[in-house]
């Protein structure tokens, strides 16, 4: 089947929606007025590098041709369902079941629960992340600490103050000036805890972490930084980027560009696109052709501009505990920001595989298929010192539907398949949402 | 001359808030600021009760437990510890270390007293 059945008439619409002539779309992307005569009319599958063009000439989502508006809304809200269940607002299965039929119906309403929904998870992510930085923060335990011991020693003395009304002339004077210097501790140390929490408010709105400030920094830039192709200091550009996020959102902000910039100087983006072009963007070929690793070469594609006639590449790269530290999107494809996800995916299968180059094409439950390349490398370390690895998996649609793919998911809440070996909890989606893997 | 309470605690004026508190209750009291050397000041001073911090400068209060309960001459020495971190595991991480009274920040004086007292069998 094609990406899912209805993609033409998508295009169809969207195409009629901007008076724009079915010859001029097939022309700006390179194909005839006869094919996409075809494609309009879901008699020819379409996926891949074609239809991101056509998205972009259209200025709409791949995601949203490949799968319909109606799609993407009824998974947002099977996931709004997936996050209620076990509290007092869950839905049944029976209810869930007709998420489509709410999308359909009302879907102004639909979108404002996703919207709300997503809402909802994003804070509860804040709160989980608050109360980790209570519990695990230097600056506060130690803080905390100081102001309970000075509480303690204020009582005490103060204590003895009001409860010896025979004490000695010079014992309450040497107890009043402990009662000052304590209470001045109090106030000193209040006032850093304060105002460590005013600028934690104000450097970090939204991000809990450096690594998440930065994940998203480079989302946003789409991996992409001129300046640093242009030849600017990479350390110099992280002082200067508009992030949010404080020092070490910045240091690690550097820590990512000057890995960037290293990679731009073994492979300049000009040749580099050129080689990468007339290889068919093959990830394998461009290291051996640049001298350089797999995963430099993987991140070299994804850092490439969107240009007409060249595939959008997606970036995701985690650690040894399988933790998410660098993220670029694919149009329409949003990537977890956290754990749960899909252990099937080539990027988890590397992990356990270290040194292996995975080139895997996957599918998705609604039948949208990717190309990912993945490899998990050791980063630092020598002889004697624990494995550190970092796993790099590039993402692109895929040109097509032939050929076998891995099935894959998003997480398992929502996915539909069953029997899967990898899955760790039930889905929502059972009734009346089976689809065989 | 009472019994001895020896009180290891890096914060001054608690030192000696509790000492002038336990010396009016008729204790012999000495004090001592740092965990590096704190065994060998037990062992030296030979106390009836011991009140120990658990954040202490060099070295914690649990580590120092941990060293005492396994000298037989000192496995059953009478501890309380004091500190500011009153979260559960660290009581559990106490007890395991073989504390006999476990006692956050901030408390209260006529607390420390009777628990000394008890402690010591008086």
């Amino acid at each position: 089947m094609g990406v899912s059945e209805g993609t033409g008439t998508r295009i169809r619409a969207q195409r009629l929606a901007r008076g724009l002539q079915q010859a001029a779309l097939a022309r700006s992307v390179g194909i005839s007025a006869s094919y996409l005569n075809l494609i309009e009319h879901d008699r020819r599958g379409i996926g891949g590098a074609l239809l991101v063009a056509i998205a972009r000439e259209l200025g709409v989502e791949p995601a949203y041709l490949a799968r319909g508006a109606e799609t993407v809304l009824v998974e947002a809200l099977q996931a709004a369902a997936s996050r209620s269940e076990g509290t007092a607002a869950g839905l049944a299965p029976s209810e869930i079941a007709r998420a489509e039929e709410l999308a359909t119906r009302l879907p102004g309403w639909a979108r404002l629960v996703a919207r709300q929904a997503e809402e909802i998870a994003r804070l509860q992510e804040t709160v989980a992340g608050l109360s980790d930085r209570l519990s695990h923060d230097p600056f506060l335990a130690e803080t905390m600490h100081d102001i309970l011991s000075s509480a303690a020693a204020i009582r005490s003395t103060a204590s003895i103050l009001a409860g010896t009304p025979d004490l000695e002339a010079d014992w309450r004077a040497r107890f009043q000036n402990n009662l000052l210097s304590d209470a001045r501790r109090l106030s000193q140390t209040s006032a850093a805890l304060l105002a460590h929490f005013d600028q934690s408010a104000r450097s970090s709105p939204g991000y809990l972490t450096a690594s998440e400030a930065v994940a998203g920094h480079v989302a946003a830039q789409g991996y992409h930084f001129p300046e640093i192709e242009a030849g600017a200091d990479p350390e110099a550009l992280a002082a200067t980027e508009p992030m949010t996020g404080d020092g070490a959102a910045r240091a690690l902000l550097a820590e990512c560009l000057l890995r960037y910039a290293e990679d731009a100087r073994r492979m300049p983006l000009a040749d580099f696109a050129e080689a990468a072009a007339a290889c068919g963007w093959d990830p394998g070929v461009l290291a051996q052709h640049f001298g350089v690793g797999a995963d430099a070469a993987l991140r070299r594609l994804a850092s490439l501009p969107p240009q007409a006639g060249r595939p959008d590449f997606g970036l995701v790269c985690c650690d040894g505990s399988g933790t998410l530290t660098l993220r670029k999107p694919l149009p329409g494809l949003p990537l977890p920001r956290f754990g749960a996800a899909c252990p099937l995916w080539p990027l988890y299968q590397a992990l356990i595989r270290p040194g292996l180059p995975l080139a895997e094409t996957v599918e998705m439950p609604d039948g949208l298929r990717l190309r990912a390349h993945a490899v998990c490398l050791p980063r630092g370390g020598g002889f004697g010192a624990a494995a550190v690895v970092e796993v790099t998996m590039l993402l692109r649609f895929a040109a097509g539907q032939e050929g076998a793919a891995r099935p894959v998911g998003t997480s398992c809440r929502v996915c539909p398949r069953t029997g899967c070996a990898a899955r760790r909890e039930p889905s929502i989606l059972r009734v009346g949402g089976d689809t065989s893997d | 001359m009472g019994k001895h309470v020896l009180l290891i605690e890096d914060e001054p004026n608690i030192a000696e808030a509790i000492r002038f508190i336990l010396e009016r209750d008729g204790w012999q009291v000495s004090t001592h600021a740092d965990g590096q050397d704190a065994v060998r000041v037990v062992r030296e001073a030979g106390p009836d009760v011991l009140v120990l911090d658990v954040m202490l400068p060099n070295r914690s209060g649990f580590d120092i437990l941990r060293e005492l309960r396994a000298d037989a001459a000192l496995s059953a020495l009478p501890v309380l510890m004091l500190t500011a971190k009153g979260q559960s595991r660290d009581r559990e991480q106490a007890e395991a270390c073989g504390v006999n009274c476990f006692m956050t920040k901030p408390f209260s004086n006529q607390e420390v007293l009777a628990t000394v007292r008890a402690l010591s069998g008086g």
